[in-house]
């Protein structure tokens, strides 16, 4: 999709994932992200601030070890 | 795969279920207010390779190895095994020295500060204290662009190594019988007397350490976490599990007769309120900017995470050097180089904190 902002956050440790894609669902405040992450515990971490923020966890699928979780609002 | 303990009620479980274990430990011949404590416990097997001479405080202690194990076979069979590393490694290892200085001044890692609370411990609160505003500290350097950079993909091998070194330290343990006479576990130091020579049966402590690292691994307990993600994200995610943790050792130890109200002549502590937190507020400094307190960062390093490892390795180190030049507190108060030890250990901790700040 075009206008999906795609957040790279792999080998960030914890909370950088979190932190950076927080920033970037404050920037857009509204529309679509991809937040690519490969810290263990970042994608409920993600999903949890997605939530507090209204966000919607629309997807988040893992593949050799990336985690890709999409967002919306 | 689906998480059981993403959710509240897992995390609340995991907290609680920790505490009671520590608890346990306690009661099962662990030493006071110290069921389960990190730094001591690195600082212990620190002294059994002889790396100390505090006589004290000497012994190889199962639970650290078997957190490792725990987490590594909780990662395999969920798939979150990753081998990592190449995040900042030396500066990394320099944090986990700092972290250990700290906890030393203090007499215990946060795991620890909060048994002692939930064991009556009025001691801990400006430990606790100390911690947060240490941590609160690293959050600040998080929100102006702190990174420690990206970690890289490496071999298997190279995630697996800490988890060959907790087998290998607990092949050694199961094998080497102490010499309750000579103070020695066959070739290697043990305690007597003192915190060293407190110790629960070896199975036990093996049995709590291992199901103790599973938890944490699947629910991602730790404790700098908590105090992290309420001062960025006004998240109570992890503090739930940290509240449960205090609860449950509380209750628990009311009900073991191992509850003492007080702040004088408490086990394992002194009474130095400033030095109680500014020991704390270092360590939680170190622990925010490397991203988790000490029982964490055993649990990553099982996942594979090598960085973790270089952390722990710079715990080892430093448990050594703050027996050796009097960095470390004892019950009577603090070592006489504790001071000197907080303030180089708080102004390295701003150091890395100011030169990896990446944004404009």
């Amino acid at each position: 999709m075009a206008d999906t902002k795609i957040v790279d956050a792999r080998g960030l440790s914890c909370p950088q994932p979190v932190l950076v894609a927080s920033d970037e669902m404050d920037a857009l405040g509204s529309g679509r992200i991809e937040v690519l992450t490969d810290c263990g515990a970042s994608p409920e971490n993600v999903g949890r601030a997605a939530k507090a923020k209204g966000w919607r966890l629309v997807s988040s699928n893992e593949e050799n070890g990336i985690v890709r979780l999409v967002l919306e609002k | 795969m689906a998480n059981v303990f993403a959710g509240r009620t897992g995390i609340l479980a995991a907290g609680g279920a920790i505490g009671l274990a520590a608890a346990l430990l306690q009661f099962a011949g662990n030493p006071a207010n110290m069921g389960i404590c990190v730094a001591c416990f690195v600082r212990d097997i620190a002294g059994s390779l002889g790396l100390h001479q505090a006589v004290v405080v000497q012994y190889l202690r199962p639970e650290i190895p078997a957190f490792v194990l725990g987490s590594f076979a909780a990662a395999l069979m969920t798939g979150e095994f990753r081998a990592r590393a190449g995040s900042a490694p030396a500066t990394r290892f320099f944090l986990g020295m700092c972290a250990m200085a700290g906890a030393l001044v203090f007499l215990g890692c946060p795991w620890r500060a909060l048994l002692r609370l939930a064991g009556g411990d009025g001691n801990a609160i400006l430990g606790i204290l100390g911690l947060a505003a240490g941590v609160f500290v690293g959050t600040r350097f998080f929100k102006a662009g702190f990174t420690l950079s990206r970690s890289q993909a490496q071999p298997w091998s190279a995630g697996a190594m800490i988890a060959l070194v907790a087998v290998g330290l607990l092949v050694v343990r199961f094998f080497l019988q102490p010499d309750p006479v000579a103070g020695t576990l066959n070739w290697l130091w043990a305690s007597v007397k003192g915190p060293g020579a407190a110790r629960a049966s070896l199975f036990i402590s093996i049995a709590g350490g291992l199901i103790i690292g599973v938890l944490a691994q699947r629910s991602r307990f730790c404790t700098m976490g908590a105090l992290r993600d309420l001062f960025l994200f006004r998240q109570m995610h992890l503090f739930s599990g940290v509240l449960a943790f205090v609860l449950v050792a509380f209750v628990a130890n009311l009900a073991l007769g191992q509850f003492k109200l007080g702040f004088e002549g408490q086990p394992i502590a002194h009474t130095d309120g400033l030095w109680n937190f500014m020991g704390m507020a270092v360590a939680g400094l170190a622990f925010a900017l490397a991203g988790g307190c000490p029982g964490r960062q055993l649990i990553l390093a099982g996942e594979g995470d090598g960085d973790s490892a270089v952390f722990v390795m710079g715990m080892l180190v430093a448990a050594g050097l703050a027996h050796n030049f009097g960095w470390a507190s004892s019950p009577a108060g603090l070592g006489p180089n504790g001071m000197a030890a907080t303030f180089v250990a708080l102004g390295f901790c701003l150091l890395v904190g100011v030169m990896n700040l990446k944004k404009a």
